[in-house]
């Protein structure tokens, strides 16, 4: 008995679509999110993200039923972030049937708001997404905001041990420089971030080949996200967790479709 | 009809629509006669211990569970709603643990494991005669925790190894648990809650 490593595609969605860009830039389409999420469970996805990357109010209300409506299909597990501010935003989005929240911008600008969300509805709902970067701060890692595109001076270990201690389940680690770019996840990033935290971590940014997956395992990621690579059918589900499994990492098999 | 027991806990959406596909009425309720009186009642739960018997008890929760106990109607704990039927959890208790149902004795305690929560698919050790795991087998089930009751209570003990030994499941006569998420594990999941609902 082993607790499996879990395969999340990122459904990335605007004003009702999905898109995906390269270092979140130059977004194109790709698809419908409940028929994509519905799909990717079918496939064996052992969770599922969606991020609302909407910049209007009108947006993330069709986000909130895009999740309405994904939940009701959909059993498995399904984290929603974007544009998170408050707790009454969470219970907006865990009453439409996410089971767990990923904030970013909002705790850096307000690291309480970790907490507040913590103790009213515990920890397990809660996910850090550290948006991060190299670049000249103590650890070498750097967190962003706006996609990547705005500094913010912090140090990426250190926000994480502090938002560790204020109360988030787990930490999505996205690397900017590796966004989109199918090179690789940022091993180092990954190593450095685990050396610090004792929640699971997710890597995120940067999934190409079958072997950048096994990698950031070995750095000590617990799960696996991943979104251009599963969109636009360079490898599916199946095909990573075969992978995995052949070499003897832990995965959670479905039956065969 | 099966009623899920809306105390301020748990996605209450996602427990009433998997409930739902096993073809019997789902109603979402604090209703105390409904609660006593449905065929199967479902008690979920997220979050820390004492806050879901805070809760519990502002709705009479822990005495809706004792009178269909007692009147053998079928009852289904899921993750903090499994921790509230022992006599103590420990969670943010500084020494002092919270008390819970008490239907079974034991203390729900934090799990000796280096990356807590225990979050993700992980599998169960059922004995043969498992009704819940009837037909389900080499399965993975969802888990989100980091506290679990570690002593066998019940008639029937499912056990899952994360760092330490823990209750991932107990049947007891008319009171069944279950540590993870059925309604989160996918088609595994479903089977377990139409074994469940089979009994009704």
């Amino acid at each position: 008995m082993t607790l499996s490593v879990r395969i999340i595609p990122c459904l990335d969605v605007t004003d009702g679509r999905v898109v995906k860009g390269v270092n979140f830039t130059n977004l194109v389409d790709a698809g419908d999110p409940v028929e994509m999420a519905a799909l990717y469970g079918i496939e064996g996805a052992d969770e599922l993200t969606f991020l609302d990357i909407s910049a209007s109010s009108s947006g993330r209300e069709t986000t909130l039923d895009i999740v309405r409506r994904t939940a009701e299909q959909v059993f498995i597990p399904l984290t929603v972030g974007g544009g998170i501010r408050s707790v009454d935003d969470v219970d907006r989005l865990l009453r439409a049937g996410a089971d767990k929240i990923s904030i970013n911008t909002s705790a850096i600008a307000r690291p309480q708001l970790i907490a507040e969300i913590a103790d009213r509805f515990g920890s397990q709902v809660l996910v850090l997404s550290v948006d991060s970067r190299r670049a000249r701060t103590d650890s070498g890692f750097e967190v962003t905001t706006h996609g990547g595109r705005e500094g913010t001076g912090i140090d990426a270990l250190a926000w994480v041990e502090k938002a560790c201690a204020l109360g988030v389940g787990e930490i999505l680690l996205n690397s900017m420089d590796a966004d989109g770019t199918r090179a690789g996840y940022d091993i180092g990033m990954i190593t450095a971030i685990r050396g610090v935290s004792k929640v699971p971590l997710i890597a995120s940014g940067g999934a190409g080949s079958l072997e950048d997956f096994a990698a950031a395992l070995d750095a000590g990621a617990d799960a696996l996200l991943a979104a251009s690579v599963f969109h636009f059918g360079i490898h599916r589900i199946h095909d990573v967790k075969s992978y995995l499994a052949s070499h003897d990492y832990p995965v959670r098999t479905v039956a065969a479709l | 009809m099966i009623a899920i027991l809306d105390y301020g806990s748990g996605n209450l959406r996602s427990a009433e629509r998997a409930f739902s596909t096993s073809g019997i009425e789902v109603v979402v309720t604090s209703d105390e006669h409904i609660a006593i009186e449905a065929q199967g009642l479902v008690v979920p739960g997220v979050g820390a211990f004492a806050a879901c018997m805070q809760g519990l008890n502002a709705i009479n929760g822990a005495e809706i569970i004792r009178k269909r106990v007692a009147a053998e109607r079928p009852t289904l704990g899921i993750c903090i709603g499994m921790q509230i039927l022992f006599a103590l959890g420990d969670e943010h208790s500084e020494g002092q643990p919270h008390r819970g149902v008490g239907i079974w004795p034991g203390t729900v305690s934090k799990i000796s494991a280096e990356i807590l929560p225990h979050m993700g698919w992980n599998t169960v050790d059922a004995p043969d005669a498992s009704l819940l795991f009837s037909g389900i087998s080499q399965e993975s089930f969802y888990f989100v925790h980091s506290y679990a009751a570690k002593t066998p209570q019940g008639q029937m003990q499912t056990w899952t190894n994360y760092g330490e030994r823990f209750l991932s499941a107990v049947e007891d006569g008319y009171v069944s648990a279950t540590q993870f998420h059925p309604e989160k594990s996918g088609n595994a999941g479903l089977a377990l809650i139409k074994n469940w609902t089979s009994t009704l």
